[in-house]
């Protein structure tokens, strides 16, 4: 039994730990404040859901060699510039809709890739500084971008002046929540109760296993290996500058698909600053689930994305109702992932991945 | 030995973790002699010159035993300030210069000449200024003493690789009370005239009086200039000897001497080696690999043969294999049974069934996060598309039959391990070793090229792994390159051993050749010269 407590902590690690222990305090607190735990679980839940294919992204980037992925930004614009197209399309139905905003934002985001993957190649050492530099200025030139496209759609477009896109764009009309209704349920009293997004936690868990089969390939077995250990892999014929390319491109794609999901759950698109920080968000929650800057799984993404969104979702309410009209719970946010983030990089070994 | 002996190391030993490095090791050194000390890699020079220096990985490790005596007072030298203040200056093999600067302040670095100012009365001497000419005019002197007509202000950056050699010598010599100066295989990143020249200056100093203690892998240089050498072998001191007294042969032979042990036993031999059954040919082959150059060599392996490849470090053997593996840039051609390789192309080598176990354990040959299952079978996975099922157009790890396999060779190498699924990083050295030998293993080559097998293993698993290599040869009739600086072990195994010196193919020698002839060969020396011994 006492192996067993010491390996599932050795397994856990010490920040993961403190980190549950955090969620746990906060849901017990929960409830001498009357908060409704139904309520707070089941906006932790959507949250993992929506948030889980961003993260996704992570896995890819990590093990090809790239480290934290903080340039996800660019598949985030290519995700928001395909749903804005498909909007621009006017298609009704919200299926067929999601789907052809997924297959443009794909494509986009893999030319995109393969082009962040080139320039990535060229930076080996100093990728997570370069990306994250990538990813803010990606932000402001699309600030331009969504001035500029000349849409017409009125869902789109500021109604004044009828040139440049809204900050905030309306999904009921095209694939707002789709993922989310998708057999979806609640648990107990139907206003108040448990809310379940089955269609959304079914896509996640999906494209999990897609990247999981990925990662089991000919391919994703060559990238993991060109990730770890550069010369190794070209001891066995790997190129690696190819396999850290496919790699980014691999986790642009996920981004852009990761958005569409997150919009949808949201119901929202928003444009312009909001997805600034975002790849950050990202980058702490697969390494609250224990991932590395070399080294990313699935399991971390699915642990890390709920515990972040989960203590998110939980310290909001629960600290409001402490301290009304406080922005405490957005300060603890800033908190923990930048503090994670923080961790982390500490525990970084400059130089890997030179070849 | 005489009482006039500047420098005095009696009965030194040294152990680094259980394992001895020196045994009883005696060198004495008088004023104004050049002292050669020679020795293999590996032979305890650099030990011993860490000793004399006092430097910090002795301590840090224990310490050593025996005694220094300093011009006939004994001493404790525990840091290289102390040596530093008895006079003792090294030239370093990779030269401790700042480009940026000139000549001067790299002479007089940390030893700058200054004077008080008002400044410096009330913030302390920090704040001194330089006397700029008082330094240039000491530079000019060390370097006029060495025979430099180089001016003293130009900045090192750029300045031909000889010349900064020639710059380390004279920061040495501008110390006040230098007596006896170490110089670390100077002349290896040398040209010939600048080599010669060196040799010059070196007499020069000498000539002054100051004591030189002159390592060197190279004969012809020791001969020319020293006027005793100290042979050391597998860090027992084995002679002392008048240069006078004593030829290039004898110190070649005291250098290798030792008679070849057999590592393995003797097996069944039935192998017909052909000279037109050619596995392995290289013509003008060169490999860019810093270090370990390779400036064009011809070889041709026979098809079935156990072939050595040896000399000293840094000569070029190691790139011989890297080349072919496609890890560095190679020119000239390698053809396997006939079919040329394209060198450029990463893992032809490989799909034309050469497997090889890199030098490089723990750099090249593993992934030490990843579990011995992965290491074994990548390889195969991604050239032969072994351990993988098709589904569509996607190749999905087997993982079942790489288990079955590794399971396999565990077993066949007698990997000591917990199981298939242990992580690579927790393995010993030698366990270590027969992953990466099982992996080349599973890629079923025709040519299996194993370099420095033997590096950082146990006994045990040594044996194991040069038995396993010797039985692969003899009942597949593999053929094997083997690459290693034992010499011992090249011996009792390989049927030809080509010995590489300064990048190029010196002599392919037979295993029961002279210990003489291998040290010669080793030493760079060519067969002309024996023939005139």
């Amino acid at each position: 039994m006492r192996e067993k407590i010491k390996y599932a902590y050795e397994q856990l690690g010490l920040p993961r730990l403190i980190i549950i222990s955090f969620f746990l305090f906060l849901l017990i607190s929960a409830i001498p404040l009357q908060l409704s735990i139904a309520n707070l679980l089941g906006n932790a839940i959507r949250r993992w859901g929506m948030y889980g294919v961003l993260v996704l992204a992570m896995v890819p980037a990590v093990q090809c060699g790239i480290g934290l992925n903080f340039g996800i930004s660019l598949g985030i614009v290519a995700g928001l510039l395909s749903a804005t197209i498909t909007i621009e399309m006017g298609i009704a139905n919200p299926w067929i809709s999601i789907l052809v905003a997924i297959l443009i934002g794909a494509a986009l985001s893999s030319v995109i890739g393969v082009g962040y993957g080139a320039l990535l190649n060229r930076v080996k050492g100093s990728e997570m500084t370069v990306s994250t530099y990538v990813g803010f200025s990606v932000i402001a030139l699309m600030n331009i971008v969504w001035l500029s496209v000349p849409f017409k759609n009125g869902e789109l477009i500021w109604p004044i002046g009828g040139q440049g896109m809204r900050n905030t764009i309306n999904l009921a009309s095209s694939f707002g929540g789709v993922l989310n209704d998708f057999l979806s349920f609640t648990i107990g009293d139907p206003a108040n109760g448990l809310f379940v997004p089955t269609g959304l936690l079914l896509f996640f868990l999906f494209m999990c296993t897609v990247v999981w089969l990925f990662m089991r390939s000919k391919t994703g077995v060559a990238m993991s290996a060109a990730g770890a250990n550069p010369m190794f892999a070209r001891a066995s014929g790997v190129n690696v500058n190819r396999m850290r390319i496919l790699g980014t491109t691999v986790s642009t794609v996920l981004a852009a698909i990761g958005i569409l999901t997150y919009t949808q759950s949201y119901g929202f698109l928003q444009l312009y600053n909001a997805p600034l920080m975002m790849g950050f968000h990202c980058v702490a929650a697969v390494l609250i689930g224990g991932a590395s800057v070399s080294r990313a799984k699935i399991s971390h993404v699915i642990i890390g994305t709920f515990l972040f969104q989960g203590i998110l979702a939980v310290a909001l309410p629960v600290i409001n109702s402490v301290m009304p009209e406080s922005n405490l719970p957005d300060v603890i946010r800033i908190i923990i992932s930048n503090g994670i983030i923080l961790y982390a990089l500490s525990k970084t070994k400059e130089g890997k991945g030179n070849v | 030995m005489e009482a006039h002996d500047i420098l005095r190391m009696e009965n030194i030993s040294k152990e680094y973790f259980g394992t001895r490095v020196l045994k009883n090791v005696h060198l004495s050194v008088r004023p104004g002699e050049i002292h050669a000390l020679m020795g293999e890699n590996g032979a305890g020079k650099s030990t011993l010159m860490n000793i004399l220096f006092g430097m910090p990985v002795i301590h840090n490790t224990g310490g050593f035993e025996g005694k220094i005596e300093i011009s006939g007072q004994s001493v404790t030298i525990d840091s290289p300030n102390k040596a530093m203040d008895f006079g003792i200056g090294m030239v370093h093999q990779e030269f401790m210069l700042i480009p940026g600067f000139t000549i001067t302040e790299n002479i007089k670095v940390g030893r700058e000449i200054s004077y008080p100012t008002v400044v410096s009365r009330i913030f302390g001497r920090q704040l001194e200024t330089l006397d700029h000419k008082q330094m240039a005019k000491d530079a000019r002197k060390a370097l006029s003493d060495i025979g430099l007509s180089i001016e003293e202000y130009v900045k090192v950056a750029g300045l031909p690789i000889g010349y900064m050699q020639f710059i380390e010598i004279a920061r040495e010599i501008d110390k006040a009370g230098i007596r006896l100066m170490v110089f670390d295989e100077p002349t290896a990143v040398l040209t010939e005239s600048e080599a010669d020249r060196l040799l010059e200056i070196m007499r020069l100093i000498a000539s002054k009086g100051i004591a030189i203690i002159f390592i060197t892998h190279r004969l012809d240089e020791v001969m020319a200039v020293a006027d005793r050498v100290t042979v050391l072998r597998d860090g027992e001191f084995v002679a002392t000897k008048e240069t006078k007294d004593t030829n290039v042969v004898e110190l070649a032979k005291l250098m290798i001497g030792r008679k070849v042990e057999k590592l393995v036993e003797d097996t069944a031999d039935t192998r017909i080696l052909s000279d037109d059954d050619i596995a392995l040919s290289l013509r003008d082959f060169e490999v860019d690999m810093a270090g370990e150059a390779v400036k064009g060599i011809d070889l041709d392996v026979r098809h079935g043969e156990i072939f050595g490849i040896g000399g000293l470090a840094g000569q070029g053997k190691i790139g011989i294999p890297n080349g072919i593996m496609g890890l560095y840039p190679a020119r000239g051609t390698a053809a396997a049974f006939g079919q040329p390789l394209l060198l450029d192309k990463l893992g032809n080598a490989l799909s034309n069934h050469i497997a090889c176990v890199s030098e490089d354990r723990r750099g090249v040959g593993l992934l030490l996060g990843e579990s011995i299952e992965h290491n074994i079978v990548f390889s195969a996975i991604q050239i032969r598309n072994d351990f993988v099922t098709k589904i569509g157009p996607v190749r999905l790890y087997d993982q079942p039959a790489a288990r079955k396999h590794t399971q396999k060779m565990i077993e066949l190498l007698d990997i000591r391990c917990t199981g298939p699924s242990q992580l690579a990083s927790a393995l010993s050295g030698g366990n270590q070793q027969k992953v990466c030998l099982a992996r080349a293993l599973t890629m079923q080559p025709k040519i299996l090229i194993v370099s420095e097998p033997t590096r950082g293993i146990d006994i045990g698993a040594k044996k194991l792994v040069l038995e396993h290599l010797v039985k692969l040869n003899r009942e597949q009739g593999m053929t094997i390159i083997m690459v290693s600086s034992e010499l011992v072990e090249l011996r009792s195994l390989c049927d030809r051993i080509a010995i590489i010196s300064d990048g190029k193919l010196n002599r392919i020698m037979k295993p029961d050749d002279s210990d003489a002839d291998f040290g010669l060969a080793m030493a760079g020396v060519r067969k002309a010269v024996t023939e005139d011994a």
